[in-house]
């Protein structure tokens, strides 16, 4: 039952993993009793599962993920929503307004237009349907301040860090509140533009860079030096 | 076309770009090259030009063209006006049209389309220049684009083509021996699966040299394969080292 690679090298779609009595895992698929890889990624073996972190992929909804989407359309009794996932969402007017919904009386478009950003949990969603989104809970609903980016879905763990200790190094040096949609979309709130600049910055860097090791580090280095340049120019 | 060679091999076997029987055109292979792309790459198969964008996993537009069941891929090949001598018309030939539906048939078995319902893929393959085995190069290229995109593949798919120029089995015709030649094959391949996507033949050619040619081209696409993969890596591994230093 050998495998065929190290921890943590960089495999494409296809290159046989491992023979034997090995259960595929994430980006796997196991074919009579081989493991090959689905996607461009580094693999880990753990308790005869094989795993590939893949460096590229889309988000997929899944029940009870945070996500942020743009309204695309507004609809008889609810809104269309973008969430970077090849299905777009639904979100009911009832949902929104929480009290019994007449198309006659209410104009939805004075609740949430086109282009507006939501921040969303996903109520539902199966292979059968479009996934639906709920804001019926504190924290979640319409976008009205702070700034808006993109890093690919697969890299938001990395974003965070383990145990979150990326995500809160970039919190405290920079003063952002930061809310990372799992569809790859983050929104960053500052207390100035500049403060928030800074906190994107930071968060380009961990996604090119994501699959290198000491990372955490250099972040929180890069934002230090980065403030104190800052300030530097506030004292002139 | 009235210059036409009467020898396309010399008497050492030397063929008329200066290659042995069984050897590849230099192969150029790059990915990510489209950042407005889900996922792109770019080939250069001897003369050959091809760049490859992909968008998708999306839905489906229009939506009727959906299937409840799995993903639909989409595929234009489209040959630019400059891409040979005689300036060709852009709108899409007989022979376009031909080419879309065998890069997409070439393709759709290496790609999880049960997984994705009601979506589609988007491949958009554009010959910037042509010198024969332009099919072969762009499912070698459109390949890797998909795997760009983040869509799961079974395997990557590679293609080479080989033939029958005067008297012998050749690998990897260009432009001059497919129009003068006896027999052309292309075939596209899994390497990892040993499967066969592609294999089309136009000529004429004896049972057993229909073997040999495909055998030969299946030896031709393991060599690109090696390549295919390196261009992938290649992509990842850039940033990697630029950190290390």
């Amino acid at each position: 039952m050998p495998t065929f690679f190290e921890k943590k090298q960089l495999v494409t779609p296809g290159e046989l993993l491992a023979e034997g009595d090995y259960m595929p895992g994430e980006n796997t698929y196991k074919e009579e009793n081989r493991i090959y890889a689905q996607r461009v990624g580094l693999v880990d073996a753990e308790n005869k599962r094989v795993n590939v972190v893949a460096l590229r992929a889309f988000y997929v909804p899944k029940m009870g993920d945070i996500v942020i989407g743009q309204v695309t359309e507004v609809g008889f009794n609810g809104w269309t929503i973008d969430i970077k996932a090849p299905y777009s969402a639904m979100l009911r007017a009832s949902d929104v307004l929480s009290r019994p919904f007449k198309p006659q009386n209410d104009e939805l478009s004075q609740v949430l237009n086109t282009g507006d950003l939501i921040v969303a949990k996903i109520a539902s969603y199966d292979r059968a349907h479009d996934p639906q989104l709920t804001v019926g809970e504190p924290g979640l609903g319409k976008i009205t301040r702070g700034q808006i980016m993109r890093v690919t879905p697969t890299k938001v763990p990395r974003v965070i860090g383990k145990k979150g200790s990326m995500i809160s190094t970039i919190k405290q040096e920079t003063g952002c509140q930061i809310i990372l949609g799992v569809n790859g979309v983050i929104l960053v709130t500052g207390k100035t533009p500049a403060d928030e600049d800074l906190a994107m910055m930071a968060i380009q860097k961990i996604e090119a860079e994501s699959h290198t090791s000491g990372l955490t580090d250099r972040i929180a280095q890069l934002l230090k030096e980065e403030k104190s340049k800052m300030e530097e120019k506030k004292d002139e | 076309m009235n210059d036409k060679p009467e020898k396309l091999i010399d008497k050492k076997g030397i063929r008329l770009d200066g290659r042995k029987a069984d050897e590849l055109r230099p192969l150029k292979l790059q990915v990510g090259v489209l950042p407005n792309a889900d996922g792109s790459a770019y080939i250069e198969h001897g003369k050959n030009k091809i760049l490859v964008g992909v968008f998708g996993p999306r839905e489906m537009h229009p939506k009727h063209l959906s299937l409840s069941d799995r993903m639909v891929i989409r595929c234009r090949y489209h040959m630019a006006p400059f891409s040979v001598q005689e300036r060709k018309s852009p709108a899409p030939s007989r022979r376009e049209v031909e080419l879309s539906k065998v890069i997409r048939e070439s393709l759709e078995p290496s790609v999880f389309v049960d997984l994705y319902p009601r979506t589609g893929i988007d491949v958009f393959v554009e010959v910037l220049q042509a010198d024969g085995g332009t099919r072969c190069a762009a499912i070698t290229a459109a390949s890797l684009a998909i795997a760009d995109a983040g869509v799961p593949l079974r395997d990557l798919v590679v293609a080479c083509a080989a033939g029958k120029v005067d008297d012998s089995v050749v690998l990897d015709l260009y432009d001059l021996e497919d129009k003068v030649g006896v027999a052309d094959v292309p075939v596209a391949y899994m390497p990892n699966l040993n499967a066969v996507t592609l294999l089309q033949m136009d000529g004429v050619l004896s049972p057993e040299e229909f073997e040999t040619a495909v055998n030969m081209a299946v030896e031709g696409c393991k060599k690109i394969y090696l390549l295919q993969k390196e261009a992938l890596k290649t992509r990842y591994m850039t940033v990697k080292e630029e950190v290390e230093e």
